[in-house]
């Protein structure tokens, strides 16, 4: 498995480069460095001089991808892709362009976005596939019906709703708890409540609908006639064995979330007032800062493609069949 | 299940509120709570310039003037200084300068800060690393001084701070620019460059209370930016301690950290959730105004004259990004003032047929004020004087023809239904560029453009629709057509508008033109390739905005003075309007004082902005702006932003309003839970009723 895991990191390396150039290119085709420049300035009484003093002061006045005015290397290191890239690699994340601490923020932000997404991931995982099971449980039944049809509403409708519907009826209307805002350490809770209610419940109607198409594929199955036949109770058949051996697929699309979750979400962040990282980027794009998009693109590979090896490792835990070579 | 019953009722029973976004700890407290949409990108005085920024640099820095609170037309006075400066002309070599003595009041005592203490300027890169706040060393103070303004102004020239104002102060401020590249020159990287030693011609220490600054010929409006933080006072001993090494990496510096002399000090930094003012215990204390305009005494605004501000020991403001949680916090009582969102305008304001916004009853009912106030701004749809259709054609017959064809649209362009349709009716139509309130705009009758409105029975009309097809005929497209070759008459309106919401503006701007049978194509695009063409000159139309720097009606006209133009010398005149009259008389307006001789200038100006009308039409935006009845002293000021020190807070009633606004219903989550426990009691039954089948035979 060792072996497996450094080879898959040996095959991070070229896939964070493409994403590093695709990410650059799609930056500066949109915008260019005079506009970087402009942005950070201001609208108003910016000057030419201003602005190429701006661009040499952060090396945007270097060309793109080859310089061929250098000599020698230099015609590929004396570029901006390769002076803003090639730190990246050692998770040196340097500055924003309004010269704050990137690293510094992310950390900053990261737990506000995980005091939010875990128990969101947590909770809605174990009501989900609970959700699921008793559909399966109860399949071709009144429940199962209305079950997928409660699904299908739930998923159908927009996740902004849940929010503003949520925010109206539980804060507005019921005064329950704070509208938006965040505090840290225990206080916390009680801003997080009603977004993580809201989180897992907009998640219940596609997941749910997802886990129960594989538990009833599951519950087809030979093992489970033999689980039955040997006299185990519903319950024994349903979460030992079914849910275990319905794992794998669950686990793809699971475990890839786990390292993202540092990552945050835009849209719940936003209308709770949640410090966190969901709107770090978005914030980053619309200023225009290509060392934080170029950052937080970067952190994104990188936990995808962690989160895919973990996916793998995961297959030999729950089913020994699987090897890692 | 009746032990959590009973506990819910107790704590209702207790009053006791459980949406309150703030710690238990702070209710009572004489503290302001209020809101920031956008995260300040620059604290620094030297760079900071936008108005999500002036409402924390305004309560810490302070510049040697202000404005007067209350008073209208706004009215500059001493803040650190000991009077309004007076410049003196000098003549040498042939040249005017103007010299601008200012003495500063004694004993003023900057905010407690770490630079002060000798120790704090040579920390171990340890210490710094461990730092949580710049707050958690030991702290000192001192008096201000002249040496302070001057260190700031030289930093306007630093290498490594791009001030916006230095290329306008560099054409004025003796020596400014060649000081920028003697600093250049000096700079090392990693290391502080000490201005002191630097001396700048321009601007020199008379004496501990008194510094000198020179300007090049006359510049009237100087003491304007006297009003603003670029002109605040910087310790050389901040900048020193923020230049250690690792303090960057520590988000430690002045950008982040400001230092000044003013009634609050930014005690919390978190641009993300919260940002907190203190009050600086170093403030020396300034008395309430005394005077106001008509109508502030019986508003309640000088109950507090000559009293000591300020009133509020802290600022709490916190970072709303969506209008919806802001407005609902602000209806519960937890932001002290609000402006009012599109999405919320009618539940919060009733519009007479007169036009007259009143407040609607659920807002009176909780006791709230609306304060109206048109801001110094305008937006306008401008005609690019050098495109060869609706520019200025380079005199002759075809500017002739130009010139009605933008009268034409000036008349059909009905900025009214604009602003009832898309701003709630939250704005004037433009009739000059000068905006309302400031020297030089005329009001009711007199101040309207004849040739886009009539007065009747005492208000603005617009002009029928008949008078601009006749004015579009004279211009050569009769019925929208070219009258030579027959071919439709195409105007393209370049903008920034692309998202799904924006479709209807488009649309009602196709309807203006319709009016004419003008055909219209919007040219939607991003703003840095808007910004690009306007730079190029390669628009046709389009619509841009500019908010003043001081009430001058010099900070409006500049936007027409052909010396400004964007396209030849990346100036703020975006249509690139040049008219050699024009010009002229701005040359002589911009350094007039104000008086009947200026405004028969203006008036003249303003004739022939009208008559050429580079611009078709605009308005200037009007701000609402909303306070709880709790909240003292609140008055709309559109130039000042140091406002905090004037508002008062009676934190007892704001305290009881809010739990009475606020008591928790509990009645619907108990029926929601008692629905779901209902609802899981079939499952069960049917649960067990399975367990317990026998084995049945499949047929």
């Amino acid at each position: 498995m060792f072996a497996y895991i450094v080879r898959r990191i040996l095959y991070a390396i070229p896939i964070l480069v493409g994403v590093n150039l695709i990410t650059f290119a799609l930056f500066f085709i949109v915008n260019t460095p005079d506009d970087m420049a402009r942005m950070q300035l201001g609208a108003k009484r910016v000057t030419p001089e201003a602005i190429e003093k701006w661009k040499a002061e952060r090396g945007y006045d270097l060309p793109l991808v080859w310089n061929a005015s250098a000599e020698g290397s230099a015609k590929a290191t004396g570029t901006i892709f390769f002076q803003k890239s090639v730190r990246l690699f050692v998770f040196d994340f340097g500055f924003s362009e309004d010269k704050r601490d990137i690293a510094g923020e992310i950390r900053a932000r990261m737990w506000p976005s995980l005091a939010l997404a875990l128990p969101v991931f947590l909770v809605g995982l174990a009501v989900c596939i609970t959700f699921a099971l008793l559909m399966a449980f109860f399949r071709a039944s009144y429940l199962d019906f209305w079950g997928v049809v409660a699904c299908v509403a739930m998923m159908s409708i927009s996740t902004l709703f849940y929010i503003i519907g949520g925010q109206y009826l539980a804060s507005k209307i019921w005064h329950l708890v704070p509208i938006s805002g965040y505090a840290g350490g225990l206080d916390a809770v009680r801003f997080l409540i009603l977004p993580v209610v809201i989180g897992v419940v907009g998640g219940i109607g596609a997941s749910s609908r997802w886990y129960r198409t594989l538990f009833l594929e599951e519950m087809g199955k030979d093992y489970v006639r033999t689980a039955r036949a040997k006299g185990l109770t519903e319950g024994v058949v349903l979460f030992r064995h079914v849910l275990k051996n319905a794992m794998i697929p669950i686990l793809t699309g699971v475990v890839v979330v786990i390292p993202t979750l540092f990552l945050g979400s835009l849209l719940m962040e936003s209308f709770f007032g949640i410090p966190g990282l969901g709107s770090y980027t978005i914030d980053a794009i619309q200023a225009q800062d290509f060392s934080v998009v170029r950052s937080m693109v970067f952190i994104g590979s990188v936990f995808y493609i962690v989160g895919l090896i973990l996916t793998d490792i995961s297959y030999t835990v729950v089913d020994p069949r699987i090897r890692l070579e | 299940m009746r032990t959590l019953l009973l506990l819910l009722v107790f704590l209702t029973g207790c009053g006791e509120v459980w949406n309150d976004p703030y710690p238990v700890a702070d209710r009572g407290k004489n503290v302001l709570y209020s809101v920031f949409a956008e995260r300040p990108k620059h604290l620094d005085p030297a760079q900071s310039y936008t108005s999500d920024e002036a409402v924390f640099t305004r309560q810490v820095y302070e510049p040697p003037l202000q404005y007067h609170y209350l008073k209208r037309p706004y009215e500059l006075i001493p803040l650190t200084a000991a009077e309004i400066p007076v410049p003196r002309l000098v003549e040498k070599s042939g040249i005017t300068y103007s010299v601008y003595d200012i003495r500063i009041k004694p004993g003023i005592k900057y905010q407690p800060h770490p630079g002060f203490i000798a120790e704090n300027l040579s920390l171990k890169k340890q210490i710094i690393e461990d730092l949580q706040s710049p707050y958690d060393l030991p702290l000192g103070t001192r008096e201000l001084t002249a040496d302070d303004y001057v260190y700031q102004i030289k930093r306007l020239a630093h290498p490594q701070l791009h001030s916006p104002i230095f290329g306008l102060m560099a054409e004025y401020i003796v020596g400014l620019r060649e000081y920028a590249g003697r600093l250049q020159k000096a700079a090392r990287p990693g290391q502080w460059l000490d201005l002191r030693e630097h001396p700048l011609e321009g601007v020199e220490r008379v004496d501990a209370q008194t510094y000198r600054i020179t300007l090049k010929g006359r510049y009237p409006q100087f003491v304007y930016w006297l009003a603003m933080p670029f002109f605040a006072p910087m310790p050389w001993e901040a900048d020193r301690f923020f230049q250690q090494a690792g303090m960057l990496q520590k988000n430690f510096t002045l950008d982040w950290w400001p230092v000044g002399t003013g009634p609050y000090m930014l005690s919390r930094n978190d641009p993300n959730a919260r940002m907190v003012l203190e009050r600086n215990p170093n403030f020396r204390g300034e008395a309430y105004p005394s005077e106001g305009e008509a109508g502030d005494a019986q508003r309640g605004l000088l109950a507090d004259a000559g009293k000591t501000m300020p009133f509020i020991d802290r600022a709490v403001y916190t970072r709303e990004k969506e209008s919806i949680p802001l407005w609902n916090k602000f209806l519960q009582g937890y932001y002290d003032l609000s402006g009012i969102a599109s999405d919320s305008f009618d539940q919060a304001v009733r519009v007479s047929v007169e036009g007259e916004a009143t407040l609607s009853p659920e807002m009176e009912a909780r006791g709230i004020r609306l304060d109206t106030s048109i801001a110094p701004t305008i937006f306008y749809l401008g005609a690019n004087w050098l495109d060869p259709v609706i520019g200025g054609v380079s005199g002759g017959d075809s500017a002739e023809r130009a010139r009605k064809l933008r009268q034409a649209l000036a008349i059909a362009v009905d900025w009214e239904e604009y602003l009832s349709i898309f701003a709630n009716g939250r704005g004037v139509p433009s009739h000059s560029p000068v905006a309302p309130g400031i020297f030089g705009y005329r009001d009711g009758a007199e101040g309207l453009n004849p040739l886009t409105h009539a007065w009747k029975d005492g208000k603005a009309q617009r002009r029928p629709i008949e008078a601009a097809k006749q004015l579009l005929a004279e211009a050569g497209y009769p019925d929208g057509r070219d009258a030579k070759t027959g071919q439709p008459l195409v105007l393209y309106l370049d903008s920034t508008s692309r998202g799904p919401g924006d479709k209807a503006v488009v649309d009602w701007w196709r309807k203006q033109f319709a009016k004419l049978s003008v055909q219209f194509e919007p040219r939607q695009t991003d703003w840095n390739r808007f910004q690009e063409k306007l730079r190029k000159g390669s628009t046709q139309l389009f619509i841009v905005g500019w908010s003043a720097d001081y009430p001058d009606p010099e900070n409006f006209m500049f936007l027409l003075h052909g010396a400004q133009s964007r396209a030849k010398t990346q100036g703020e005149n975006a249509s690139n309007y040049l008219n050699p009259e024009f010009d002229a008389l701005f040359e002589r307006m911009r350094n007039m004082p104000s008086g009947p001789e200026r405004q028969k200038i203006i008036d003249r100006m303003t004739d022939i902005f009208r008559r050429d009308a580079p611009w078709i039409g605009g308005f200037h935006p009007k701000n609402f702006a909303l306070f709880h009845s709790w909240l003292g002293n609140a008055k709309a000021n559109e130039m000042s932003d140091n406002k905090l020190k004037y508002l008062r807070v009676d934190a007892a009633k704001r305290e009881a309003l809010r739990r009475e606004w606020n008591q928790p219903v509990l009645w619907p989550s108990v029926l929601l839970f008692l629905l779901l426990m209902l609802s899981i009691v079939p499952a069960v039954i049917s649960y067990k009723k399975r367990e317990q089948m026998a084995a049945r035979t499949v047929s």
